[in-house]
C-alpha cells in the first residue's frame, strides 16, 4: 500500500483543474490517474469551438482547452501522471485500487478527488422498442469514431434527442458527406444550446421535429428505418401522426449522467467531502453545460482537498 | 466431399451438447451452423435458467429430461469450467385458489422426483426473500434451480467437442438433404457433406430441415419472449428465482437473474409468424413490468439497462426427439423450447441411445478430453491471484470495458477461442454488456478484433455480414 | 424586413431582431452586448463561421489531427473547406496552435492544429 497526499481519479478537464489547484494551494505529493493513453478526456474528441469563453475569454476547441491544462501539468514535476490506469475499487477509507498494463496498485491518499466525468444515457434507458441491429450509437461514440478513429458510422442518420453532442454530430455527419434525415426531440424545445441549433442544424437545413418521439427501431442486421410520431403533453403518441423515416443509423443524444460507480462502491456521499476526504467534482458531481464551469468547480475541489490535507497534518 | 458418420444441423445448445457427447466415440462428426458464430440463434436469447423440473407433467419428455439434465449440468459445468450457481426457485401463490394449484404442481414435481421440494409459508418468505411482495401467501421451493450463461455454455460444449475431434462449420446454411444410399448428401450454402446419420437440431428452422429430408410431421411455431435486464447494482434484488403460477403457454413473467448478476424480468409469450422478428415492443415492456412488480413491487423501470427478444421454437406441447423410421438415419430434435437449456445434456444422452438402437456402431475413444481449461475474469478471483496474472501477462491490467471491467487479455482470448464479431466478444467476455452499452469500449474492441482476426476496421460486424459497425474508414496515407 | 436570429457569439444566445433594408442592416434590437450587434450585421450581410475538422496524419501518434481556422470563414465556403481538409495529409509533428496552412483556400485565414501530434515511436 502506497501513501500519498492527494490522488485524483480522471484526467479530463475536472481532474486536470483539480490537480493544478491543489498544487497551487501547497500540495506537493500528487498522483493523477487517467484511464486513457492521453490526458484531456472527452475534450479531445470535441474538435468544435465553444469552450473557454468564460474561463479564458477566448473561443477554443476542446483539444485546445485541454492543451492549456496539459501544458501546465507537464510544467509541474510534483504531479505524477499515470495514464492507461484504471481505478477499479474504492473504499470509504480512501483506499483505491487501480490497474495498469502489467500491474495492480493500491494507494491510500490523505485526500482523494473523484473527477470521473459522465456517460451518455442510452437508447435502453429511454426504452425505445424494436430490434437491436448495428447502426445505433450514442452521439458521443459516433463523435469518437469520426473525430478520433476516422470511421464513418453511417450514411443516413436520424438523431434522437437534441442534446448538444447530437446537434454537433449532425454537422459532423454532414461535413463527412453523410445525411441527417431528422432530429427527433420529445420536448417542445431543444435541450442543447441555441448556438448549436443555429450553426449545426439550421445552417444545414436539417429538419428538427419537436414534440415527436421515435416509436420503434427496425432492421435485422443494420438499422433500416424508424417510426416517428407526434406526442401530446403526456408524451403519448397522437393518433394519425405516425410516419416512417428510412435511415441506416440512429444517434442517441438524450442527456448525460454522472459516472459515480466507484463512489457508490465506497458508500460515501457525492459532495466536497470534508468528512470522508473524498471530493467529487466536475461532471461526476453534476452534469454542467459548460466545461468552464467544470473547471471552476474542480478548482474549488482542489483547493478544499488541499485544506483538508493540511488540516489533517497539523 | 467429406464423409461424416454424423452431421448435426444447428450450433445451439442442443447441437453442441450432442456434438460434445458424441465426441467420446470413434465417430467423424460435423456441426453445421448457418450463422457466423455458434449460439446466434435461439440459444443467445435464453434466460439461462437451469430448471429443477417443477412445471411439467410426469409423463412428459420435458419433465424427465429436465430433471435428468439438471443433475447432469452440475457435473458437466465442473468438467467444462463454467459457472453454475444453484440459487433455488420459488413458485409463488397469491391466494387460496393459486395455493391449490401450487399443491398440484408439487405433486407433479414429486412424481418426477424433483429433489428437495417443500412448500414454504409467509413467514419463511419474509425472512428468506425480503423484497417479495407482501401479498405472497406461500410458495413451492425447489432448491435445485440454478443459473448459467447460455451462450458460454454453448461455446464451452463446442470448444471441448472440437478438442475431441468434432468439426464445426459456421456460415453453412443447409439448403437441401438428399439420400444417396448409404449416405445423406447435405447441400449447403458453402460446402456439401456426406453423412451416414443426420441430427436435426435446427431450432426455429427444424421443420424446414426435416421437410428437406422428407419428414413433414410437425411445424415449428415461434413464440416470442421479451426480456429486460436490470443494472448489476441491483444484483441483490432477489435471492431466489421467482415464478408466478404458470399459465397454459408459459411460465409467466419471472424475476430472475443472469449468471453475471443482472436481475432479469420477463419473458412475455406471444405466438407470432415471423421466425426472424426479434423486436421488443412497448406493450411487452408494460406487461413485463406489471408482472414483475406483482412479485417484487420495488422494481424500477429506470434500472433497465438492456432488453432483447427471443423466439422459442415450439412444436406442440412436448419436445420431439426421435429417429424418423420413414427416413432411416434421420433424427429430429425439435420443438426444444423451455426447459431445453436444462435438458440439453440429457437430450444428448438420449440421442446416443437412439443412434445405438438404429445401427450406428459406437466405440469409445481411448482418450477423451473431458475437461476444458478455465479462463479468468480478473474480478472473479482473489486479488493475490489477480496480481500474479497481471504480472505474468501485462494485458490483464489493460481494461477495455469499464462497466464490466473486461481486460484486453480476455478479449484477445475470446477472439482466439472463436469470437468473430462484436456480439461474439460480448457473449464470451461481457464487454459491451454493461450499463453504457459499448459507448466507451466499442472503438477499442473494434481495433482488437481487427488486429487479432486480421480484418479491416470497416469489416468488423456486430453479428456477421450486413451488420458492419461502420460504413467506411477514411483512407490512410 | 425584420429578421429574428439567435446570437451565437456566446452561450447566452440572445434573440435579436434585425431590421434589414436592401441587404443591409439598419437596426439591431435585443443584443445584450456589442458582440451581438456585430454578429447580427455579419450574419445578415455575410454570414461567417469558424471551421473545424480533422486531417489525416501519417506516421504520427494520432490518426487524425484536429484543426480549425484561426478566424471565421464565409459560411458558403464550409463544404469547400471540408473537402480540402479531407484531402490533406500531415506528416510532421506539431503543437496545438501550429499553423498548417498560412492562407487557407485563399480566404486570408490560417488553418491551425488544435492538438499536439508527436512522431510515432515504438512498434
Amino acid at each position: 500500500m502506497v501513501k500519498r497526499d492527494l490522488v485524483v481519479v480522471g484526467g479530463g478537464p475536472a481532474g486536470m483543474a483539480a490537480v493544478i489547484a491543489a498544487h497551487e494551494n501547497g500540495i506537493r505529493d500528487i498522483l493523477l490517474i487517467e484511464r486513457d493513453q492521453y490526458l484531456g478526456g472527452l475534450l479531445n474528441q470535441c474538435i468544435h469551438t465553444g469552450f473557454g469563453l468564460d474561463y479564458f475569454g477566448e473561443l477554443l476547441t476542446g483539444p485546445e482547452y485541454a492543451d492549456r491544462f496539459i501544458k501546465k501539468i507537464r510544467a509541474i514535476p510534483d504531479i505524477e501522471v499515470s495514464t492507461r490506469s484504471f481505478a477499479v475499487r474504492l473504499t470509504g477509507d480512501r483506499t483505491l485500487t487501480y490497474l495498469k498494463p502489467g500491474g495492480i496498485f493500491t494507494v491510500r491518499p490523505k485526500a482523494l478527488i473523484m473527477a470521473t466525468g459522465c456517460r451518455e444515457r442510452t437508447r435502453e434507458m429511454i426504452h425505445i422498442p424494436g430490434t437491436r441491429p448495428a447502426g445505433i450509437f450514442s452521439a458521443g461514440l459516433a463523435q469518437r469514431l469520426i473525430n478520433i478513429e476516422g470511421l464513418l458510422p453511417g450514411k443516413e442518420a436520424v438523431i434522437i434527442g437534441s442534446g448538444d453532442i447530437g446537434l454537433i454530430m449532425a454537422r459532423r455527419f454532414i461535413l463527412e458527406g453523410a445525411k441527417v434525415k431528422a432530429i427527433v426531440e420529445i420536448q417542445a424545445k431543444t435541450r442543447g444550446l441555441t448556438r448549436n441549433v443555429v450553426q449545426c442544424v439550421e445552417d444545414f437545413g436539417i429538419p428538427i421535429y419537436f414534440n415527436h418521439k421515435v416509436l420503434k427501431i427496425y432492421g435485422k442486421n443494420r438499422v433500416e428505418k424508424v417510426t416517428v410520431a407526434e406526442v401530446d403533453e403526456g408524451m403519448n403518441e397522437i393518433a394519425g401522426t405516425r410516419t416512417t423515416i428510412e435511415c441506416d443509423t440512429v444517434l442517441v443524444s438524450v442527456g448525460l449522467i454522472p459516472e459515480n460507480e466507484l463512489i457508490e462502491m465506497a458508500g460515501v456521499p457525492i459532495d466536497k467531502g470534508m468528512d470522508s476526504g473524498i471530493f467529487v467534482c466536475g461532471n461526476s458531481f453534476k452534469v454542467y453545460d459548460y466545461v468552464d464551469s467544470v473547471t471552476s468547480d474542480s478548482e474549488k475541489a482542489g483547493k478544499l482537498a488541499a485544506e483538508y490535507i493540511k488540516s489533517a497534518v497539523s | 466431399m467429406t464423409r461424416y458418420d454424423v452431421a448435426i444441423i444447428g450450433g445451439g445448445v442442443v447441437g453442441t451438447a450432442i456434438g460434445r457427447e458424441l465426441s467420446r466415440y470413434k465417430l467423424r462428426i460435423a456441426i453445421l451452423e448457418k450463422e457466423v458464430e455458434l449460439a446466434f440463434g435461439v440459444s443467445k436469447s435464453n434466460s439461462g435458467i437451469i430448471h429443477p423440473g417443477t412445471q411439467h407433467s410426469p409423463g412428459s419428455l420435458k419433465g424427465r429430461l429436465c430433471v435428468e439434465g439438471n443433475l447432469l449440468t452440475r457435473k458437466l459445468a465442473r468438467e467444462l469450467s463454467i459457472d453454475f450457481k444453484e440459487v433455488g426457485e420459488l413458485i409463488v401463490a397469491f391466494n387460496e385458489d393459486e395455493y391449490k394449484r401450487l399443491l398440484k404442481l408439487e405433486k407433479d414435481a414429486r412424481a418426477l422426483v424433483v429433489p428437495g421440494l417443500r412448500i414454504v409459508d409467509r413467514a419463511w418468505l419474509k425472512k428468506n426473500e425480503p423484497n417479495l411482495s407482501n401479498e405472497a401467501m406461500a410458495a413451492l421451493y425447489a432448491p435445485t434451480a440454478g443459473i448459467i450463461s447460455p451462450y458460454r455454455w454453448v461455446y464451452d460444449f463446442a470448444e471441448n467437442a472440437v478438442r475431441n475431434g468434432v468439426e464445426i462449420h459456421a456460415e453453412t446454411k443447409v439448403e437441401n438433404i438428399l439420400f444417396k444410399k448409404p449416405d445423406f448428401e447435405i447441400i449447403s450454402s458453402r460446402d456439401n457433406f456426406l453423412a451416414r446419420y443426420v441430427i436435426n437440431a435446427a431450432g426455429l428452422y427444424a421443420d424446414e430441415i426435416s421437410a428437406m429430408a422428407g419428414v413433414n410431421n410437425f411445424k415449428i411455431r415461434p413464440r416470442k419472449g421479451e426480456e429486460f435486464l436490470l443494472d448489476k447494482k441491483k444484483e441483490d434484488l432477489t435471492r431466489h428465482l421467482l415464478f408466478p403460477l404458470p399459465s397454459k403457454t408459459s411460465k409467466g413473467i419471472l424475476v430472475t437473474r443472469t449468471s453475471d448478476g443482472n436481475p432479469m424480468i420477463g419473458p412475455t409469450a406471444e405466438e407470432i409468424e415471423d421466425k426472424e422478428d426479434l423486436s421488443t415492443t412497448e406493450d411487452g415492456l408494460k406487461k413485463v413490468l406489471e408482472g414483475a412488480k406483482r412479485l417484487v413491487p420495488s422494481i424500477n423501470a429506470n434500472d433497465i439497462i438492456a432488453y432483447f427478444a427471443g423466439l422459442r421454437p415450439t412444436a406442440g406441447d412436448d419436445f420431439i426427439i426421435r429417429h424418423e423410421d420413414k427416413v432411416p438415419g434421420f433424427l429430429n430434435v425439435a420443438g426444444i423450447q423451455s426447459p431445453g437449456l436444462t435438458a440439453a445434456p440429457a437430450i444428448a444422452l438420449m440421442i446416443v441411445e437412439i443412434l445405438k438402437n438404429n445401427g450406428l456402431e459406437m466405440k469409445k475413444k481411448l482418450v477423451f478430453h473431458k475437461h476444458r481449461k478455465k479462463e479468468f475474469h480478473l474480478f472473479a478471483i482473489v486479488p493475490e491471484k489477480a496480481k500474479g496474472l497481471i504480472q505474468k501477462d501485462a494485458s490483464y491490467g489493460d481494461i477495455v470495458c469499464r462497466c464490466e471491467m473486461v481486460s484486453a487479455k480476455e478479449v484477445r482470448e475470446a477472439i482466439a477461442r472463436g469470437a468473430k464479431t462484436m456480439d461474439g466478444i460480448k457473449f464470451r467476455t461481457r464487454a459491451q454488456a454493461g450499463r453504457c452499452h459499448g459507448s466507451f469500449c466499442t472503438p477499442r474492441l473494434m481495433k482488437l478484433l481487427s488486429e487479432e482476426a486480421r480484418m479491416p476496421l470497416a469489416g468488423v460486424t456486430k453479428r456477421g455480414p450486413g451488420s458492419e459497425i461502420v460504413k467506411k474508414e477514411r483512407a490512410r496515407g | 424586413m425584420i429578421k429574428k436570429m439567435t446570437c451565437i457569439e456566446c452561450p447566452k444566445g440572445c434573440t435579436l431582431s434585425v431590421d434589414i433594408e436592401n441587404c443591409k442592416v439598419a437596426k439591431v434590437d435585443g443584443a445584450k452586448c456589442p458582440k451581438g450587434t456585430a454578429y447580427a450585421v455579419s450574419e445578415a450581410e455575410s454570414p461567417v463561421r469558424i471551421f473545424t475538422a480533422t486531417v489525416m496524419a501519417d506516421g504520427l501518434n494520432l490518426k487524425l489531427v484536429p484543426v480549425r481556422t484561426d478566424k471565421p470563414i464565409p459560411k458558403r465556403d464550409i463544404f469547400k473547406a471540408a473537402e480540402e481538409t479531407g484531402r490533406m495529409r500531415i506528416k510532421a509533428p506539431l503543437e496545438a496552435g501550429d499553423t498548417i496552412i498560412e492562407n487557407f483556400l485563399g480566404l486570408g485565414v490560417k488553418l491551425v492544429a488544435t492538438r499536439e501530434a508527436t512522431r510515432l515511436t515504438g512498434r
